[in-house]
């Protein structure tokens, strides 16, 4: 990808900083962006890759630094002047009006008007073509954007950007939504953006990708720049992350100590369907063992993790821990007997993100501390104290809102909830998700001791070799039925690949 | 290797980190700021009835008659509380109030009350309301209507049936015993003053130092979240507008002890008050955070401007014109304080 002759820069952003009351968030950042390359922004949660680029995006105002574009000072002072400038910002929560048709969500704001009319024939006749241009004709400019998956509404929020000339685009970790298939469909996308010479800026935690489509990488850690302008390439990946992390950190999966052939079943699950998601599901998980369920999103992965836990009613199927069946439907029973749920969607599923830590960690115990209906507090938070020094929780401060917490330390208070709790069998859905490459691994060995003292766990993940190095056994999910179950260690990643894809093509 | 994972730095090193924990004890400040604010307000409105009203204002008696005329309102605003918390709203306790006070009246109430004693009479009111309110609750939550109907639909339903029951006529109390018990004073202060002091001890205890509490927090804050954690999130929902309905109901009581009568009229719009009560003492309407201590200094306050307002023989519409403005100030300065939550 690198020529002899690197084109001008597009867009440079040099020593930024931006301190907010008491705080240094950006700490003087470099970033130099060509056109037409996919230029990756790394750094480890917090490292300040979203302030960064609220400061390109118009949302934020620079203390300092200078940003060009094509080698001339500009600023920006809000969003639309960011638009004006060519840079046009995908947020992870993408921001497009589910009740608007497709050519709706894409001209909002700017609307095609005559003397207040809107064009609406023109702006369908533009979005056709914009659509074209982004390699989804299929989707109809009348279409309403609700009834669309999260790629079909990358898609609009992208053809948004053209539609406004952009030549920058911004993508703040636009795979996290998506499952393999339609990441290959974005990826493809983004080259035919980049060969027209649109510039992106990929943020992304999962070095994988970057290594697909990225060209060079800007790293950022605590808010400098501490790699720059880096060929992808070229760069091995340890490299990458000692620059993140500012130490040597491999992607290390616990060792598998093997489960006792005598070790009791704990979770017996036997032909559990659900309508119209999956059918006939039957799986065990004995005490000490890890279990992981692999297949795309929409095979029904998440779905099954739900329905033995009760947050779904199942249509048939029984569900049963050490031989107890329980009651089909109930979460409260389920929690009661002993099992728990980390769900996929931590911030919307699994925390009361205005209360503080304790009281997270505490949300399934703390009527069984009370006494007679009067909270214990004290000991809540000895309870929860406990855990935190246990699991490394940083800060250890389990009075501070949760909200403050990373990703990785959300969900150590996740797994915490149900250290707490104390249960038998613990479902964790996606555990490392948005969870930062150096406390990944701290994760893959917590839930390696919870199995070492008994539990049962069962994990569901699309990233398939989370799945293969952490699991005892893997279960191979496709079409909402189990197509293979054997040894995590006897199976490799384009082996499970294979069966997902072959699944979904039948 | 997972020990150099334990060894590596703090995350609360991280600017952004740093940061965060930073605006959540501005959030924190902001609570005592907020309730702080509150009280202020109060004290400066007392001024103003004081530098206007004088010793017709600044006397023991006046101070009672404010103190009754929050009491029924306030009752009920411990228990919007709790339903606004949750992430709800209860727009019918007005008309709860209504029907009690007319259930609790009727002849064959009445008569019941001169056999077996007021608590006949009591017990009806509440009845009524605790009915009200887990009929609201089963078909919010079970029924999985929204709120603001399921209750509009109460608010209708309950002020048709007291006036159907009441025939449109007030119904003037007459047994001794529910009067001796509730008229008058104890100690020098209304006995319904002490009503609304017991409920909001009461109140206070249960939304801080209860389960009950902590489900309605959690319910509030994030419903699902609350659910994955093997809380009864209906079953809790039906509890909550249960409690409303009862303070409702305990609110008919009052008024009954206050008015001497029951009528289908009683507690037109209070819900709007009750509301009104909450949300100025800085419960969130979103829900997720709840307090009684600014729920009772809001009804204080709006009890004291009708009041500053009566005593200067001021025109109700210029009162009312004066608490829209009391609302939009207290939430745009609710707003303010508790500092805007980026992604």
């Amino acid at each position: 990808m690198v020529t002899e002759d690197p084109p001008a820069l597009l867009l440079q952003m040099q020593g930024i900083v931006k301190t907010f009351p008491g705080a240094r968030a950006l700490d003087g950042v470099d970033l130099d962006v060509r056109p037409g390359e996919v230029h990756c922004l790394l750094g480890q949660n917090g490292a300040g890759k979203s302030t960064l680029i609220k400061v390109l995006a118009g949302a934020h105002q620079p203390t300092e630094g200078t940003i060009l574009m094509d080698g001339e000072k500009i600023e920006i002072p809000h969003p639309v002047a960011a638009l004006e400038h060519g840079v046009a910002t995908m947020y992870q929560e993408l921001d497009v009006v589910d009740g608007l048709t497709v050519a709706e969500n894409i001209y909002l704001g700017h609307e095609l008007a005559s003397v207040g009319f809107t064009q609406r024939r023109e702006a369908t006749r533009r979005t056709r073509k914009l659509m074209e241009r982004l390699g989804h004709p299929e989707i109809s400019p009348h279409r309403e954007v609700g009834t669309l998956s999260a790629a079909g509404k990358q898609v609009v929020s992208m053809a948004r950007a053209l539609s406004r000339d952009a030549r920058v685009i911004v993508m703040d970790e636009p795979s996290a939504v998506l499952d393999s298939g339609e990441v290959d469909n974005l990826f493809r996308v983004v080259e035919e953006l980049v060969e027209q010479g649109i510039a992106i800026v990929y943020i992304s935690h999962r070095l994988e990708e970057i290594r697909r489509i990225g060209h060079r990488i800007t790293v950022i850690k605590d808010g400098r720049t501490v790699g720059r302008n880096l060929d992808v390439a070229s760069t091995p990946t340890d490299e990458l992350i000692k620059l993140m992390t500012g130490k040597d950190v491999e992607y290390a999966f616990p060792e598998r100590p093997g489960v006792p052939d005598d070790a009791p079943v704990r979770l017996e699950v036997a032909d559990l369907s659900l309508a119209g998601v999956f059918s006939g599901v039957s799986l065990s998980v004995r005490a000490g063992e890890i279990v992981g369920l692999a297949g795309l999103v929409g095979s029904g992965r998440s779905e099954i993790l739900e329905t033995i836990y009760g947050a779904r009613r199942a249509a048939g199927g029984t569900v049963a821990l050490d031989g107890r069946r329980l009651r089909n439907g109930s979460v409260t029973a389920a929690v009661g007997a002993g099992i728990g749920l980390a769900p996929e969607e931590r911030k919307s599923q699994g925390l009361v993100l205005d209360e503080p830590v304790y009281r997270n960690i505490t949300l399934s115990t703390f009527a069984r501390t009370a006494r007679a209906g009067w909270l214990d507090e004290r000991a809540e938070r000895d309870a929860a104290k406990e855990q935190a020094v246990a699991l490394d929780l940083r800060p250890p401060d389990v009075d501070r809102s949760i909200r403050t917490l990373s990703g990785g330390n959300q969900q150590k208070a996740m797994l915490a909830r149900w250290l707490v709790h104390g249960c038998e069998v613990l479902l964790l859905d996606e555990p490392t998700r948005g969870v930062d490459v150096g406390a990944r691994s701290e994760i893959y060995a917590l839930v390696r001791r919870l199995a070492d003292a008994g539990t049962a766990v069962l994990v569901v993940s699309s990233e398939i070799p989370e799945v293969l190095g952490l699991a005892d056994r893997v279960l191979v999910i496709s079409e909402g039925e189990v197509v293979h179950a054997g040894p995590a260690d006897s199976i490799d990643e384009h082996q499970v690949l294979d069966m997902v894809m072959e699944g979904s093509a039948a | 290797m997972s020990e150099q994972q334990t060894s590596s730095r703090p995350a609360a090193d991280t600017p952004k980190a740093r940061a965060d924990h930073r605006r959540g004890h501005s959030i924190f400040s902001g609570a005592v700021g907020r309730n702080l604010g509150l009280v202020a307000a109060l004290l400066l409105l007392c001024l103003v009835g004081f530098l206007t009203g004088g010793d017709r204002f600044a006397s023991l008696t006046n101070l009672m008659i404010i103190l009754s005329l929050a009491s029924a309102i306030g009752v009920l605003s411990i228990g919007m509380t709790f339903v606004i918390t949750t992430g709800g709203i209860d727009l019918s306790v007005g008309s709860v109030v209504g029907l009690s006070t007319v259930w609790a009246s009727t002849l064959a109430t009445q008569n019941l009350a001169d056999q077996y004693g007021w608590i006949v009479m009591v017990g009806c009111a509440l009845l009524v309301g605790l009915a009200a309110g887990l009929v609201n609750g089963v078909v919010i939550a079970y029924g999985n209507v929204v709120a603001f109907i399921a209750t509009l639909a109460m608010l209708v339903a309950a002020r048709g049936l007291a006036e159907l029951i009441a025939n449109r006529r007030t119904q003037i109390v007459d047994v001794p015993s529910f009067d001796n018990t509730f008229q008058g004073n104890l100690v020098g202060v209304p006995k319904i003053v002490w009503i609304f002091v017991l409920v909001a001890v009461v109140g206070w205890f249960l939304l801080n130092r209860t389960t009950f509490g902590r489900r309605t927090v959690a319910v509030g804050g994030n419903p699902e979240a609350a659910r994955l954690a093997g809380i009864n999130v209906k079953r809790h929902l039906v509890y909550v507008y249960g409690l409303s309905g009862l303070a409702a109901g305990i609110a008919g009581v009052m008024m009954l002890a206050r008015t001497g009568a029951g009528s289908s009229t009683t507690g037109m719009l209070w819900e709007l008050e009750a509301i009104a009560a909450v949300v100025v003492g800085g419960t969130l309407l979103a829900g997720g955070r709840g307090t009684i201590v600014g729920t009772v200094i809001g009804a204080l306050i709006f009890a004291t401007l009708s009041n500053v307002f009566i005593i200067n023989n001021l025109d109700s519409s210029v009162q009312a014109i004066a608490k829209g403005a009391i609302i939009v100030g207290a939430v745009l300065l609710q707003q303010r304080i508790s500092a805007p939550r980026s992604s």
